[in-house]
């Protein structure tokens, strides 16, 4: 059962009620909400996603709420929070979406200590990943978001997770944020791609949601094995520059920048090992996607034979 | 309503009965498992119940993602153990040629002499006792050695400085381990005695002779103290300081002597309220065996009728974590009257007026501790 086969109302119930439960990947999430302006779009950006069994343990219980007491009344707010807990300051209601999808990555990072968080975006084909380490501004979601639609599988634009007993990596297909001009670029390049309402003003600038393609979303249990390190750099009217990166360098560069590297300690370090040894690694600058993502098919293609 | 009542009973039966009887969990539906892991994640003994299930060799025996919740508890405390035995040695290496006993207390005593509270205990920071006489010193020399001070306001400096029984945290410039620096137990401010000489002298070497711990009677008085004495109003009293203790007394309760000293010890420490409260309440809520001439010869140490059936009350309210769903209002103003209780015994009542009027004045204004969620960089976490 996905979250398309309730209806509106149902979907707001639901919010409001007991949760409404969400899978993303390896993770279960009850949604609770008492704001009708995310019902809405919670119900049309969710709208694929599968509902787990009814039965299944919930990972994570998250709400974005009005805020108690007499801050209700004073400012329309949205507070964040799980199990209960309201840890951070609260939204402005408008931005309560994004608040809420920034609070999973954030429970996500804070607690799925069983996995290896590699700060990456991921992506695959005829079942070999591609994963992008980058730190924001590298256009990482942007590349990230033109290859899963062009004939890649999302698995994730944020977390590289690396199951510990078989490293492989495991999909968690969620929303794409896009910021700023990455929005206008994706429109332009795939102007059929399920971009959600612009968010203005956020603390990140402009925010909007790019729902990821049915069919990742639909295999979003389906892991893939690590073949390819590309570190990504967007640099205005710069040439295509694909080029191979020693391997000692590629590994300093994402152990460095993983989210849980130091709590693993010597598990991370033989998962990092093991990845770059599965995968050959590159450095990428890019200025157009229309040279970029042909380039990496190519890599694909050359495996294929 | 009475489907409130009852989910707030399930929850704290759940978490109950997860610590004293870790064996049926396996027994467990899916949906106590999902309420079990949001209160003990709240209560801080995730890592405890992992621990109790290895030991029984259990763990394969849960759900799937149960077991990945309390591996992933695991690796953090793992890893927080890690931390803080090598922070440990660092500060050896700091306060080299210092001839000052170094006394470990609470978690960082429990790992380094390795009993039993470590198992599966989470780790904040180094905490250390050491003669007040030598503070200064100390803290200069670790400051050239790469520690810094943490920034606070100048109201909480001097709060601290001129009211409290530790210095204001220290932390290494590249390592994010926090170091408190105590010079006896409880606020000079405090109603309670807390002249720490007889603590040094009867702390323990470990195998290291540069740091101790405390004797076991103290470290257990200690950590009742610490529990009915730090309360934080929103937290309440902290369940985890409590299944120490159990720990502590179902370890030494085996060695002869024990119990017969622990009661006089209290009593000379001024220490015999927190006791009694301490083992009444671990014996209630945690089954912790205690002879029943320990009990009787405490008797006296209880409350009058009206504060002791009142206690009686707020306690378990304040040590519980309840539903994460349907917070109780009860439980709030227990945890609230705890910790008023708290400072009311840490400070003389003019004092207590002023500081706690400065607490509510910065609440008003705003400075909350809460962090704004966008600008928190995902990594620091």
């Amino acid at each position: 059962m996905n979250v398309g086969d309730l209806s509106r109302r149902e979907t707001g119930e639901r919010l409001a009620g007991e949760g409404l439960p969400l899978q993303f990947g390896p993770f279960n999430l009850s949604v609770r909400s008492d704001l009708d302006s995310f019902a809405a779009y919670a119900h049309q950006l969710y709208e694929p996603y599968p509902l787990p069994d009814t039965t299944a343990i919930c990972d994570f219980h998250v709400q974005i709420s009005a805020p108690r007491g007499l801050r209700r009344w004073l400012r329309r707010q949205a507070c964040f929070g799980v199990d209960g807990q309201f840890p951070f300051a609260p939204y402005t209601v408008e931005h309560a979406f994004p608040a809420l999808e920034w609070g999973i990555n954030w429970c996500v990072a804070t607690r799925a200590h069983h996995l290896l968080l590699l700060h990456s975006a991921v992506v695959e084909r005829n079942g070999r990943a591609i994963l992008f380490p980058a730190s924001p501004g590298d256009g990482k979601s942007t590349l990230c978001t033109a290859l899963v639609h062009s004939g890649w599988r999302l698995l994730s634009d944020e977390f590289g997770l690396v199951r510990p007993e078989d490293g492989m990596l495991l999909p968690i297909p969620r929303l794409i944020p896009l910021k700023n001009e990455s929005i206008e670029v994706i429109r332009r390049f795939r102007p059929e791609a399920v971009i959600g309402p612009p968010f203005l003003k956020t603390r990140k600038g402009t925010v909007a949601h790019v729902r990821p393609p049915l069919d990742s979303i639909r295999r979003g249990q389906e892991p893939a094995r690590p073949r390819w390190l590309i570190f990504p750099r967007w640099v205005a009217n710069a040439p295509l520059r694909l080029e191979s990166m020693p391997r000692s360098q590629a590994f300093l560069m994402v152990a460095t920048n993983a989210f849980n590297y130091e709590v693993l300690d010597e598990a991370a370090f033989r998962l990092v090992a093991d990845v770059v040894r599965a995968c050959d690694c590159y450095s990428l600058v890019y200025s157009d996607l229309n040279e970029a993502i042909p380039a990496l098919d190519e890599l694909s293609n050359a495996m294929d034979g | 309503m009475a489907k409130v009542a009852s989910e707030r009973l399930r929850a704290r039966k759940l978490l109950l009965d997860a610590l004293n009887t870790p064996e049926t969990l396996p027994a467990l539906s899916l949906a106590d498992w999902e309420l079990l892991l949001r209160v003990a994640r709240r209560a801080r003994v995730l890592g405890r119940l992992e621990s109790a299930l290895d030991h029984a060799g259990l763990l394969g025996d849960i759900p799937p993602r149960a077991a990945a919740h309390l591996r992933a508890a695991r690796n953090v405390i793992a890893h927080r153990k890690t931390l803080i035995s090598w922070e440990v040695n660092r500060l050896l290496w700091a306060l080299k040629g210092i001839d000052a006993p170094l006394i470990l207390l609470k978690g960082t005593a429990y790992l380094l002499a390795d009993l039993p509270p470590a198992q599966g205990r989470i780790f904040a920071d180094v905490d250390l006792l050491v003669p007040e006489e030598l503070i200064v010193e100390i803290e200069e020399r670790l400051v050239k050695r790469g520690w810094f001070k943490t920034e606070i306001d100048p109201y909480d400096d001097r709060y601290y400085r001129v009211w409290m029984h530790e210095i204001p945290p220290i932390r290494h410039q590249e390592r994010g381990t926090e170091i408190d620096i105590h010079h006896r137990l409880l606020p000079k401010t405090s109603h309670l005695a807390s002249d720490p000489a007889p603590l040094f002298a009867a702390a323990r070497p470990l195998a290291d002779p540069r740091l101790r711990v405390l004797a076991p009677a103290d470290m257990i008085l200690h950590a009742l103290v610490h529990l009915f004495l730090e309360g934080d109003p929103d937290e309440g009293l902290r369940l985890r300081d409590l299944v120490d203790v159990h720990d502590l007394l179902c370890h030494h309760g085996q060695e002869p002597g024990f119990w017969a000293s622990l009661v006089p010890r209290a009593r000379a420490l001024g220490f015999q309220r927190p006791l009694f409260y301490g083992l009444h309440h671990a014996q209630r809520l945690l089954g912790t065996p205690i002879p029943p001439d320990v009990l009787r010869d405490l008797e006296d140490a209880a409350p009058a009728w009206p504060i002791s059936k009142l206690m009686n009350r707020l306690i378990p309210l304040a040590l519980l974590p309840g539903h994460p769903d349907h917070p109780s209002r009860q439980a709030a103003l227990a945890r609230w009257l705890i910790y008023v209780r708290a400072h009311w015994l840490r400070m003389p009542p003019g004092l207590l007026v002023k500081h706690l009027s400065h607490k509510a004045w910065l609440r008003v204004r705003g400075f909350r501790k809460r962090v704004d969620l966008a600008q928190l960089d995902l990594k620091q976490q």
